[in-house]
């Protein structure tokens, strides 16, 4: 089975990791993730009023290829900001006819919004099934306590994006729970890590992300797991700073749960990108005995 | 502090513009504070969005124009999704950004960004930076 699969930028560059070990996971699992061809950017934030429909012809376009490109069924992506982008402009597809055809004639194409939308993550759950995920783990992460994080999209707004409870989601930790570690809920999960004011306001940014690191460690996690590059990248850059500020704080690796995924599919450390990330997960995990 | 009701600034031709920019009806909230409760840089903000929403039902635009709220709105939706009336705070504080940077107003010169924030930053983080803060 083959799966149409926007990378979005950042996998393509400072998120290597995510994708090859979501790629590779994919072969063990029984299907395939066909990268579109000549893909452009999704804009990286869907607009927040409807007076913009210039910021929704980047992320129609790809969805008009997607569609050309696969079954016509599904497009399937990693990024969570890549997913909340193209998800909702997919939405304004299906509801809008007026801006569905101002659109469509811009960017000359004639795209109706036939496609579904998933995430990586539903991929699993909902077309794979996280029984046969475990049932193909060979190295199980057994007694290592992670932390999902998820952010803000892969849940908002609810109504159109969420791919699970939008307080109270568990879809991570049930994946977790299916590769043998123990997942820890922490109340931070659902907060933002600061998104783009790390561009101009990195003091906001450390505090947002510093919340939601120290609530996952205050519950005991060793390790957090995302599924977007922003949120790892705000977590990891605010480390140092939480590390000074709170008190009893002990840094953590922050890594994406394909990294994790791949691991307990018997990938190696490289295929997995263990070695990138800031702080290294590989010395919890030697420790662990995994 | 006391504001004083006016039919010119209420129905004026800016509030408008922003009711029509931004999608909202912010006369639909009823102050129940749900959204600046949930928000996640109500701490950082002049005024919190149930106050920006509170100034625009007087027709107060100027002031939720001033205030530095729609600068650190991050976009996590909480307000939304925790409003009992279905308004968006963030749709309204996007709409506040839209008319500012329309006029060519930039919150940020691209030029005095830090370069390791260039070179290390997710693409994604550059582009939806670029998308808030520059017209
Ligand atoms: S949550 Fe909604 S109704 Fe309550 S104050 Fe905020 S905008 Fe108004
Ligand atoms: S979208 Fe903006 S106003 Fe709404 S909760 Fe998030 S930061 Fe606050």
């Amino acid at each position: 089975m083959k799966i149409p699969y926007y990378p979005g930028c950042t996998l393509n560059t400072v998120a290597k990791g995510f994708e090859t070990s979501a790629k590779e996971s994919s072969k063990t699992l029984g299907f395939e993730l066909e990268e579109l061809k000549g893909w452009n950017c999704c804009g990286a934030t869907f607009p927040l009023t409807p007076d913009n429909t210039m910021a929704l012809t980047a992320p129609a376009k790809v969805l008009a290829h997607a569609k050309a490109a696969g079954d016509g069924n599904k497009v399937t992506t990693l990024c969570s900001v890549c997913y909340n982008v193209l998800k909702r402009t997919n939405h304004v597809f299906k509801e809008d006819k007026a801006r569905r055809e101002v659109i469509n004639s811009f960017i000359e194409e004639s795209y109706e919004g036939e496609l579904d939308v998933v995430h990586y993550l539903e991929v699993l759950r909902d077309t794979i099934g996280f029984d046969k995920v475990k049932e193909a783990v060979t190295r199980p992460l057994a007694g290592v306590k992670v932390a999902a994080y998820y952010g803000c999209m892969l849940l908002r707004p609810h109504e159109e994006v969420a791919i699970d409870d939008h307080e109270s989601p568990t879809i991570i930790e049930d994946l977790m729970t299916a590769l043998g570690a123990d997942a820890v809920d922490f109340p931070q999960k659902i907060e933002c890590c600061g998104a783009h004011l790390s561009m101009d306001r990195t003091d906001v940014v450390e505090k947002l992300s510093g919340n939601v690191m120290s609530s996952a460690v205050e519950n005991g996690a060793e390790l957090i797991v995302t599924s977007c590059p922003l949120c790892q990248y705000n977590l990891e850059k605010s480390q140092e700073r939480t590390t000074v500020e709170v008190s009893g704080y002990k840094a953590v690796p922050i890594i994406y749960f394909t990294q994790l995924l791949g691991l307990a599919l018997g990938q190696t450390d490289e295929m997995a990108g263990l070695k990138d990330n800031e702080w290294d997960a590989r010395p919890l995990l030697k420790e662990k005995g995994v | 502090m006391k504001l004083k009701l006016s039919g010119r600034e209420i129905n004026s031709a800016s509030m408008e513009h922003l009711e029509r920019v931004s999608g909202e009806d912010a006369k639909k909230c009823y102050q129940c504070g749900n959204c600046s409760a949930g928000c996640p840089v109500s701490y950082e903000m002049d005024m919190n969005p149930s106050e920006i929403i509170r100034f625009l039902q007087f027709g107060k635009i100027d002031d939720a124009m001033a205030a530095n709220s729609m600068w650190v709105c991050v976009g996590c939706l909480q307000c939304y999704s925790r409003c009992p009336k279905g308004v968006s705070a963030a749709s309204i504080l996007e709409g506040l950004r839209q008319l500012t940077l329309r006029k060519g107003q930039d919150h940020d010169e691209v030029k005095d960004l830090p370069v390791e924030f260039i070179k290390k930053a997710p693409q994604q983080a550059i582009v939806s930076g670029f998308r808030k803060f520059v017209s």
